[in-house]
């Protein structure tokens, strides 16, 4: 055995593979700085926390979707139906209050329980009938989308005065900065998703799903379990960024959140997840996240351009990246 | 049927930790075990060995609860088991390593290792105690990895080396490793031998499925054969010769073949050999971890057989001469031309057509007709701006369900619903279709009727005849010694002879060298 | 020996014909959810069918679920072809919006908007660039790899926003009456948009079934490994599925756009993708490639736009729809999944008595089984 060839190599070994399975997240970070620099030396007032602190107000939610989003993707799976179910709890919630005088105690927590209910019983379709994730979430979109429908097909604004002084709320920080709850819940939920995915049983075997389903198996780990939970804590999580949307625009409304799967999974791309699975950081999503917001901060500061540049520089992003994806990742067939 | 010898196991333990009695299995159209025992002593290695279809994996599915027996028992330690599932059969002690790693890559080496009974803390795992367990087992093992790096950034070998770590820790009494060598280099396997010595020594039963005869002998105690599903017997290796174990896996009702005389070599002791430039010849032609370089050349009219056991590299090489997959060394040369063969287009270009063994995954499209799969290949060779005619594509249908008898003589009938003999000839007549100059036929007459094969047979005969050059690879070596002019024989990936088929050619000769890998 | 194993074609009882046979075309149940739906509307609205003459044009439900689907069926007839190839495309509908924000774009600061060369090279400018669109995912596809609901994702992300730069975010209105010919003129009383939808899937059917194309995309589409190993060459045709799907998203586009005379590159062709992926599904094309059916797309795409007419008739908020969509959808999956088939049979086995083993097992293994 050559012991001492192996020792010599290791450290290199060690560092290259360690590196790759880091490098979409370095490079999402120096494109973050990059941007960041670039806008500070651009333009007047871009230089300054409470930019950054805005990006995080404005895409708390996105950020909440998007951690939901990655536990699916990185079993190999996909969810199209969170913008849907972010919109069917906008709308729930509004209803629930507004319209029925429900007490937001009450209303809170049937609508988690409704996201969770219907990503787990995606997962289950998903599961049992061995059907493609991408179907089932697609009718689950049309559902969810459609039960907003039926709810109402006006906006549905909330005037009720609790959730209205929670949606003013603003935590204050030190040197006269300050957040919304929805940014402080929404780094919970990121600290508890990181907890979960990296330190629990139920985490690594979402991780070993997206590197090899039928190993896990054949390991005695519970496939169908985990494939069930991963939908459901997708749906938890839209639900959960739906409530946050709700109090972010004081309305429900079943045109809330077009599209918003397209960012969460852009979101979670540029982040550094591989789309194929098993590969891949909840924090990178984060950062995913924050380019996302700084795209759109860079061009409500540059003024000129207009806000659909955004959506061409992120399915720009997402070119490059899924491109990275295929030079650095590729060792899996794609078929 | 043999009974089992006597066990006197190296260790001298007398009660077996793993006894399987009398197993039946079958699956819808075929009996696949009938009344096998099999029994594990601690401390010993096993080999389990038998030719393709002689119920290896349906035995070890059995016993690892993947598939319920029909008949029969399985007791481990004595008390009578039985598992529903896979789990149970690791928790009573029972890990199986598969051929293909069943492993994570991109989880490290210790989560690969402990998943699914990790040490935890509060709930979460504990990390450092995880890497700790992890390196312990490694180092008791002697084994030297970096636990904390992912598993792909090992070589296969290691993966493997690792899957059987994970395996052990569940604290297996016995470990099957199906085919854990074959695709291994050769100092991978002496890595991996070691550590099942270790184990051995540490007192777990280990069975050991593998193709290579010399593996066997290198380091098993005692080995089982299987044939046809049944028990061929139970013999301590150091009172079988390779030429017994072979004669013991391949059947002794060859030994008594004498109607071998009518075999074509009689009428034609001059093989077009002789004659012309090869229309192809392979000089060096190898793959790494496939086959290693080999020499081969072909006459147009000539028939080729390879023979070697399964797994002895006979598809590889014949890939290779198809474009299938690309060669990493050596030259080919067609009709005395330099060609390099990067796709299975190419090869189709120089006239080459190859029948694949794998007929579902590989060959038919299943879901298209018996028309439309005749028709393919030279479909695909015209293009599809150059369409043949639906009155054309009849007419080659009917003719060739006529020539080669498909049954049922329904063109419009979906390929997959025929039965296998029937969809080895829809195959056959693709390519005749295009009009080869060389036919590679790997294991034609593989689980097809006795009435199929011997149209197949003749086709062939005529073939070359004709003037095509036929590579024909088949387990049966009556069949190759009937058919060919030379045959090829492989042994663990290397072509080992080309024996010119003359009356000396016996299927001993041909086993013998299978064996022992000389010529004798 | 036995006579010839039982999996054989010839071992199955005949088939009764008549009935039998009709329930078994494939085209039988997308047709019988379509008729059914129609007759449903009939209960609804007694003159449903009806169609009369006004102005030497036909008018009637009949026309106008003909007229609004023709898009539909156009984006999903390029669709079927990429589904037959194991592949999807997401990016139809950024095409769609791509395709007539160019044209209204040409056509609105053309000279004169009216004129046929303005408005035939507003066509060929969408359907250029439609067709390097669609180069552009068959290379990701075909070229490098990229799993094909990946790759079209770039430009389903990116093609809304190029809309929007083309037409300056604005609702670009145009009048030209040669462009309102595409998607609202009549012609020989039908509507243009149904003749010219009519025409290319006449066109794709021709093309793709009197030459060996469609049979290769099935063949590429139902076992990938096979087709390598008989010399079909599977890029070109991935390539071109690709372009082909994405030129006939640009023809429905055009369509959308000169139907309302104005093009928004937001609303144009929204979640056309899905509708379109439904209908290749309900015709009967399985998600996991291989044998396609044109017809069956087309059935399943007017299947679609009978259901939002019958919505719309019904009452009903016109958005609900999507309720009813998915659960067709829902539906359409169970049934083509093995997995559930798999289900029915073992609860239906379980009822029956049990197969006694039969001789014939022992006879079949000696067949398998070689000494």
């Amino acid at each position: 055995m050559n012991t001492t060839l192996s020792s010599l190599t290791r450290p290199l070994q060690r560092f290259s593979v360690r590196h790759a399975v880091r490098l979409p997240l370095m490079v999402t970070a120096t494109l973050l700085v990059a941007m960041f620099s670039i806008g500070s030396l651009q333009y007047e007032g871009f230089f300054s926390a409470q930019v950054l602190l805005n990006v995080l107000i404005d895409n708390g939610f996105l950020l909440v979707v998007a951690i939901g989003m990655t536990f699916v993707i990185l079993t190999g799976g996909i969810d199209l139906s969170v913008g849907s179910m972010v919109a069917l709890s906008t709308m729930l919630t509004a209803w629930l209050v507004e319209q029925n005088g429900a007490p937001l105690a009450l209303a809170v927590p049937l609508v988690l329980l409704v996201g969770a209910g219907g990503g787990a019983l995606m997962g289950w379709v998903i599961h049992t009938f061995e059907i493609q994730p991408f179907i089932v979430t697609l009718a689950g979109m049309f559902l969810a989308r459609g039960l907003c429908y039926m709810i109402s097909t006006e906006s549905i604004s909330l005037t009720d005065p609790t959730t209205t002084r929670i949606a003013q709320t603003r935590v204050l920080l030190p040197g006269g900065l300050f957040i919304s709850p929805a940014v402080v819940i929404a780094l919970v939920v990121l600290a508890l998703a990181f907890v979960v995915l990296h330190h629990t049983r139920f985490g690594r075997t979402v991780y070993a799903l997206g590197g090899n389903e039928s190993s896990a198996r054949l390991m005695g780990l519970p496939v169908g379990r985990t494939k069930v939970a991963v939908y459901a804590v997708s749906g938890l999580c839209s639900a959960l960024g739906g409530l946050l949307l709700t109090f972010y625009m004081l309305s429900g409304y079943a045109l809330h959140a077009v599209g918003m799967e397209l960012d969460a999974i852009a979101a979670v791309v540029i982040g550094g997840t591989l789309l194929t699975g098993g590969s891949g950081f909840v924090l990178g999503t984060a950062l995913g996240v924050t380019v996302l917001g700084l795209i759109q901060t860079i061009i409500s500061f540059q003024g000129t351009l207009s806000s659909w540049w955004t959506r061409i520089v992120i399915g720009g992003l997402l070119f490059v990246f899924i491109l990275l994806q295929r030079l650095f990742g590729g060792s899996r067939p794609a078929h | 049927m043999a009974a089992p010898p006597t066990p006197r196991t190296p260790t001298g333990a007398d009660r077996p930790v793993l006894e399987a009695h009398g197993i039946r299995k079958a699956f819808p159209g075929v009996l696949a075990l009938d009344g096998v025992d099999l029994s594990l002593f601690p401390g010993e290695v096993h080999a389990l060995m038998g030719e393709n279809g002689a119920g290896k994996s349906t035995l070890i599915k059995v016993l690892t609860g993947v598939h319920p027996p029909d008949a029969g028992t399985v007791s481990v330690d004595g008390s009578l088991q039985w598992f529903a599932e896979p789990l149970e059969a690791q928790h009573a002690g029972i890990s199986t390593v598969y051929q293909e790693v069943n492993l994570c890559p991109n989880l490290s080496v210790a989560e690969n290792i402990l998943i699914g009974r990790e040490p935890r803390r509060l709930g979460l795992v504990h990390w450092s105690a995880l890497h700790e367990r992890a390196e312990r087992l490694i180092t008791e093992l002697e084994l030297d990895l970096d636990v904390r790096l992912p598993l792909s950034a090992h070589s296969l070998a290691v993966q493997q080396l690792v899957a059987i770590v994970r395996a052990v820790d569940v604290k297996a009494k016995v470990l099957i490793l199906d085919e854990p060598t074959s695709s291994l280099d050769r100092d991978e396997v002496v890595q991996l031998f070691a550590l099942v010595r270790r184990l051995r020594d540490r007192g777990v039963a280990i069975l050991f499925v593998t193709h290579f005869i010399d593996q066997v002998f290198d380091l098993c105690d005692r080995v089982t054969v299987l044939r046809n599903g049944r028990l061929e017997g139970a013999y301590r290796v150091d009172e079988l010769t390779s030429v017994t174990l072979v004669h013991r896996m391949v059947g002794s009702e060859l030994r008594t073949l004498d109607e071998l005389a009518e075999r074509s070599h009689t009428g034609t002791a001059a093989t077009p050999e002789s004659a012309d430039t090869p229309f192809l010849s392979a000089r060096g032609l190898a793959r790494s971890g496939a086959v290693q370089p080999y020499d081969l050349d072909i006459h147009r009219g000539e028939v080729i057989g390879l023979a070697g056991l399964l797994g002895s590299g006979r598809t590889e090489a014949a890939r290779l001469l198809f474009g299938a997959d690309h060669a990493d060394a050596g030259e080919l040369r067609i009709d005395g031309e330099r060609a390099v063969l990067r796709s299975p287009r190419a090869a189709i270009a120089h006239k080459i057509a190859f029948c694949s063994e794998n007929r579902k995954e590989e060959g038919l499209a299943g879901e298209l007709t018996v028309r439309e799969n005749i028709v393919l290949a030279l479909q695909a060779a015209r293009g599809w701006t150059r369409p043949l005619s639906r009155t054309r594509q009849d007419e080659i249908a009917a003719r060739w369900i006529e020539v080669l008898d498909i049954r049922p003589a329904a063109p419009e009938a979906q390929v997959r619903n025929l039965s296998g003999g029937n969809q080895q000839k829809v195959l056959l007549a693709r390519w005749l279709l295009t009009d080869p100059e060389m036919l590679i036929l790997d294991e034609p007459t593989r689980g097809i009727d006795i009435g199929a094969k011997t149209e197949i047979q003749k086709l062939v005969t005529r073939l070359a005849a004709e003037g095509t050059a036929v590579l024909f690879i088949s387990a049966e070596l009556e069949e190759v010694l009937r058919l060919s002019h030379r045959v090829g024989v492989l042994r663990d990936h290397r072509l080992v002879a080309t024996l010119p088929n003359d009356p000396t050619l016996t299927p001993d000769r041909i086993l013998g060298t299978i064996a022992t890998g000389a010529t004798s | 020996m036995t006579p010839p194993d039982d999996t054989g074609v010839g071992g199955r009882p005949a088939r009764a014909p008549g009935a039998r046979q009709l329930t078994e075309h494939r085209l039988f149940w997308p047709a019988a959810v379509l008729a059914a739906l129609l007759l449903g509307n009939v209960a609804l609205t007694h003159d449903f069918l009806a169609v009369r003459v006004q102005n030497g044009h036909l008018y009637g439900s009949l026309i106008d679920i003909l007229q609004f689907g023709a898009p539909l069926i156009l984006v999903s007839l390029g669709m079927t072809l990429v589904i037959a190839t194991r592949g999807i495309d997401l990016s139809v509908g950024s095409t769609v919006a791509i395709a007539g924000a160019l044209a209204c774009e040409h056509i609105a600061t053309a000279k004169d908007p009216g004129s046929l060369p303005t408005v035939m090279s507003a066509i060929a400018l969408a359907v250029g660039v439609a067709a390097a669109i669609g180069l552009l995912n068959g290379f990701l596809v075909a070229r490098l790899g990229v799993q094909p609901i990946v790759a079209t994702l770039v430009l389903m992300v990116a093609g809304r926003g190029v809309a929007q730069l083309i037409t300056d975010g604005q609702i670009i209105s145009v009048s030209s009456s040669a462009y309102k010919m595409i998607g609202g003129g009549y012609w020989l009383t039908l509507p243009f948009a149904v003749l010219l939808a009519a025409a290319l899937v006449a066109v794709t059917s021709l093309v793709t079934r009197r030459t060996a194309l469609g049979m290769l995309i099935e063949s590429v589409g139902g076992n990938p490994v096979a087709s390598r190993l008989v010399g079909i060459r599977a890029a070109g045709l991935l390539v071109m599925v690709y372009v082909v799907s994405a030129v006939c998203a640009a023809v429905a586009g055009l369509m959308i756009s000169s139907n309302v005379s104005s093009a928004d590159g937001n609303n144009a062709g929204l979640w056309i993708e899905l509708d379109a992926i439904l209908a290749v599904v309900i015709g009967g094309t399985a998600l996991t490639g291989g044998r396609f059916s044109l017809g069956g797309t087309v059935l399943g795409a007017l299947i679609i736009q009978t259901l939002s007419t019958t919505i719309y008739t019904l009452g009903v908020p016109p958005e609900t729809t999507l309720v009813f969509k998915a659960l067709v959808v829902i539906v359409v999956c169970l049934v083509q999944s093995p997995a559930f088939r798999a289900r029915l049979s073992r609860r239906r086995r379980a009822t029956a008595p049990d197969r006694a083993p039969a001789a014939g097992d022992v006879g079949a293994r000696q067949q398998e089984v070689h000494p």
